[in-house]
């Protein structure tokens, strides 16, 4: 048994009413653990490895057609005409467009700005205008291309640096999807008496997911039972918000289940919605269940992307290294449409000023409309960029002033009740001294950089090392937990089996076997004995989306409250003693089912105390927990061939309790491997608004031979509000490696690149550009 | 839809088969539509992340890129064919457990694909080297994982087997 509170037995719930437990009498997250920290097989992993585990492709209903999906030439235009080339039998198709659609044209995340199907007018290539479903896949490609689609085009902005001159407007009154002022202090008092002023410009480039399975959905629709989807996705109940909407239908008529998702990284959070739409208008229209799957080129070409950014910084310093001031000019590249910039521009202010102390902050963030594929979530959420720009920054203002950029770090680190951007206090430990000397004596930082600094002239490889120190904020941002007011439980089967009650989804990064584990944790019993119902809206509660590094911590909790809760109800009302077996478990949950009809436990979100945040302002408590930093890249520089290796590479991190040691492992490498591809890898060529490079053969991302050895070091410290003590993980990994990367490309070569991806021929152009401007002075 | 298509015989883990399918039908279609073999994965369709892969006479091949009928007589091992007799009882392959034990599959989609590249090396390399695992698995695309898992998985698998091999034949080296 875990250590269960006393005070437990003083609080009598019967959770099939949802009555509420007070979720903080509860401490077990600092209990002794029998299966939480245990390196358990991954729940769903036996499956995965004979290959019988059904993904969306491998899944066929009985009648079932294929669908495919005619798309804009242009960025930007009006449709003038659509034809249908006769050498194409039409009557064997199913055409769907913007006319059939029941409800509202919309996909709605955040603004109704986006339509399900364009209608008269396209802002992007690649935009969906009319869709196609036949039973033989195979005559769809050709079908595809036999709609001719004609348009008077309009000038189209592509770039942050076109939108914001406002000449043309594409978008609102502005072209302004999404502003922010962060403002505290007085920064030209700061700056007028600093000792340093130092500015740069840091850029970076939108970023493909890559997952390895493609966006996929089947849709079945009927009068009777309305519409159900199966697909690969991240949130359940923001395809079931969608279609709601697009088909005009009440809740109940409304199903969405999440076949295994073979890869997300937020690529699956917010693009499923327009697919299951689609998917749906086929279905509905043909009268047969419509599998609609994305080849690797048009998941490539339609799909989002992470948003490219530009960021300045000017920051004062004193002459000893400490922050004074900082002026912070944040940019994203949003696309066409608001989807989720809005909430990706918050994350990315939130996270631009890195983990430092600085009294004198004035920071305008912007996201900024342009005529290409929508950006969307990936991985971090905005916080990528924006410490790429601050840790980036920080590695300048030491080579500006003369100061180690370790010691500069350490001058200006936040520390326990000190106050971050927004005025947080940091009450919790923050032990980011702890985790620099822990990263630098693995990483045998400074023996190394002395070594390269004496070697580095006689090479033609040169080597360098680099840091960046971070943290990145668990779950929805300020009070956006308290607006999404999840609800999540177990309750125990007839055939003895508890399970998990979420709309959390697995797409790899360890749902089902975290929030098994802490539930069987909780109750005292077997691993085997806890399974996760499937992921299906017709049986689950909305626990919220599977996105910001929020289920171990958020749900978690509430797995872990509901579970303990639910133990309470079997205490009180079905004879359970406070030692029991397995038998007189089920034995106590049978009496309880023959007694109230079923057993469950379910608990609602509630907020940490003294969590205060206010959204006008920007001001107070912007995120439950932190999650806290130090990578160290090994970088070396070929001056020959201009490519940059990363050698090794150390990531030190304290995220909490750590639920499961391999996962969060797998987590950290997986993330650290894509952070390696968004530095030096991947690429995204737009000619015309329209990505060029679609293919895996020229997006290239790091393989088995490109990824160094990766050493990871977890720092444990239980957070009070977590599962089991867990804060966030799974975004953390992605801030780091691109920033710490570059650093070591500057120590290596004395020279800043700032903006990535930095691809061989982008070292070429700026270390001959700077060899042509040196080389009158060397005269 | 009417027309007589070749009828092409091949062998699928250890199974004969004879399907009609139009000569330049993928592998990978034959596989997942006409034997229900869905075990294999399309990824990219172009040979590049070798979701698809397969062994064919022993090589290890990308299944979308084999037109049918050049597998005509030929013997294909799919992740199916790794642990045949798990139905009846029968233990997994090194290498599933492996890969279950050290983390080496996350979202699972790469992982067959992986599992016939990790079969392929191990035949090849029973003691491999990182460089030679690394280069053995450098055409199967993983994006969850970073590699790590898979490597100290498949250092698992072949040191589990040689042990296996020596306790069979202790005098043999």
């Amino acid at each position: 048994m875990p250590a269960v509170p006393v005070a437990l037995h003083c609080v009598v719930c019967y959770a099939s009413t949802r009555a509420e437990f007070p979720a903080y009498s509860i401490m077990s997250t600092t209990a002794t653990t029998r299966i939480v920290g245990a390196p358990v097989p991954r729940k769903e992993g036996l499956d995965k490895l004979v290959g019988r585990t059904q993904y969306v492709d491998d899944i066929k209903r009985a009648g079932m057609w294929y669908g495919a999906t005619v798309r804009s030439t242009i960025p930007r235009g009006i449709i003038q005409s659509i034809t249908f080339d006769p050498r194409i039998d039409w009557a064997e198709f199913t055409i769907a467009t913007a006319a059939d659609v029941p409800g509202k044209n919309h996909i709605q995340l955040i603004v109704a700005d986006q339509p399900c199907l364009a209608d008269g007018r396209v802002n992007h290539c690649d935009e969906a205008i009319l869709l196609l479903a036949h039973p033989d896949r195979h005559k769809l490609l050709e079908a595809v291309d036999a709609v001719r689609v004609e348009y008077e085009p309009l000038p189209a902005l592509l770039t942050i640096e076109e939108s914001e001159k406002q000449n043309d407007i594409i978008l609102g009154e502005d072209n302004i999807i999404k502003s922010f002022l962060l403002e505290k202090g007085d920064v030209d008092a700061a700056s007028a008496n600093a000792a340093h002023i130092v500015e740069g410009e840091y850029r970076t480039g939108a970023q493909e997911h890559l997952y390895i399975e493609n966006n996929g959905m089947i849709a079945e629709w009927s009068a009777e039972d309305g519409i159900t989807v199966w697909g690969s996705l991240q949130c359940p109940y923001y395809v079931h918000k969608t279609l709601r909407a697009v088909f005009d239908l009440p809740d109940e008529k409304v199903r969405v289940i999440q076949t295994e998702t073979g890869g997300a990284f937020g690529g699956k959070e917010d693009f499923p919605s327009t697919l299951g739409a689609h998917a749906g208008l086929l279905a509905m229209k043909s009268g047969h269940p419509v599998k609609m799957v994305y080849d690797r080129m048009e998941d490539l070409a339609a799909t989002t992307k992470r948003h490219p950014s530009r960021v300045r910084h000017r920051t004062a310093v004193d002459k000893d290294g400490k922050l004074l001031a900082m002026e912070i000019d944040l940019a994203i590249d949003g696309g066409a449409y608001s989807t989720l910039s809005s909430t990706v521009l918050s994350r990315a202010t939130l996270h631009a000023c890195g983990p430092y102390v600085c009294p004198n902050i004035r920071l305008n963030a912007r996201a900024w409309a342009t005529n290409t594929v929508p950006y969307g979530a990936f991985r971090g959420f905005g916080a990528p960029q924006a410490i790429f720009a601050m840790e980036r920054h920080m590695d300048e203002i030491a080579a500006a002033i003369g100061v180690d950029p370790i010691e500069l770090r350490r001058r200006n680190f936040l520390h326990e009740g000190d106050k971050n951007a927004t005025e947080q206090l940091m009450r919790e430990p923050v032990i980011l001294d702890q985790l620099l000397d822990c990263a630098l004596k693995e990483s045998g930082y400074h023996a190394k950089r002395a070594r390269y600094a004496r070697e580095n002239s006689k090479s033609a490889v040169k080597r360098g090392m680099g840091v960046a120190a971070f943290y990145h904020g668990s779950g929805f941002t300020g009070s956006g937990e308290l607006y999404l007011n999840s609800l999540a439980g177990v309750d125990v089967t007839p055939d003895s089996k508890v399970r998990v009650l979420v709309s959390n989804t697995e797409f790899g990064q360890g749902t089902n076997t975290i929030l098994t584990q802490i539930a069987a944790e909780a109750l005292g019993i077997d691993f085997c004995d806890v399974v996760m119902a499937p992921a299906d809206t017709a049986h689950i509660p909305n626990s919220g989306p599977t996105v910001a590094s929020r289920t171990s911590m958020v749900v978690g909790r509430l797995i872990e409250r509901a579970s303990l809760q639910l133990l309470a109800m079997l205490r009180e009302h079905a004879g359970l003693t406070d030692h029991f077996s397995r038998e007189e478990f089920f034995a106590a949950c049978a009496h309880y089912r023959e007694a109230h009809g079923k057993v469950e436990s379910l608990c609602r979100y509630e907020a940490p105390p003294g969590i205060y945040w206010d959204d006008k302002k920007y001001h107070g408590e912007a995120y439950p927990a932190y999650a806290w930093a130090i990578y160290v890249a090994q970088v070396a520089v070929d001056t020959v061939t201009y490519s940059a290796e990363v050698e090794e590479f150390w990531a030190v991190q304290e995220v909490g309790r750590v639920l499961h040691p391999v996962l969060a492992k797998g987590q950290i490498e997986g993330g650290v491997a894509q952070g390696i591809g968004y530095a030096l890898y991947e690429k995204v060529v737009l000619k015309n608004g329209h990505m060029a490079n679609n293919q895996m053969t020229n997006y290239i991302i790091p393989t088995a031979e490109d990824v160094p050895p990766i050493h990871v070091h977890f720092e444990e410290i239980p957070f009070r509000y977590g599962g089991f003590g867990a804060k966030g993980i799974g975004e953390l990994p992605h801030d780091g490696p691109a920033p710490a990367i570059l650093n070591a490309i500057r120590d290596a070569t004395g020279i800043a690149c700032n903006a990535i991806p930095l691809l061989p021929e982008d070292l070429f152009a700026t270390l001959t550009a700077r060899e042509r401007v040196e080389e009158p002075v060397a005269l | 839809m009417s027309a007589r298509w070749p009828t092409i015989q091949l062998t699928v883990n250890g199974r004969p088969c004879s399907v009609e399918a139009p000569p330049m039908k993928r592998l990978l279609d034959v596989l997942r539509e006409d034997l229900r073999l869905t075990g294999t994965k399309e990824g990219c369709g172009e040979g590049e992340c070798g979701s698809c892969s397969v062994r064919m006479d022993g090589e290890l091949v990308n299944s979308c890129l084999i037109p049918v009928l050049q597998a005509e007589g030929a013997t294909i091992q799919t992740v199916e064919g790794l642990a045949p007799n798990l139905e009846s009882g029968g233990a997994l392959h090194p290498l599933q457990e492996a890969f279950l034990q050290c983390g080496g599959a996350q979202c699972g989609i790469c992982t067959p694909g992986m599992l016939m590249a990790a079969a392929q090396l191990i035949e090849n390399h029973p003691h491999p080297t990182m460089a030679e695992i690394r280069e053995g698995l450098a055409g199967n695309l993983c994006r969850c994982t970073g590699f790590m898992r898979i490597f100290e998985s498949v250092l698992a698998a072949a040191t589990q087997a040689s042990d296996r091999n020596l306790e069979q034949a202790p005098h043999a080296r």
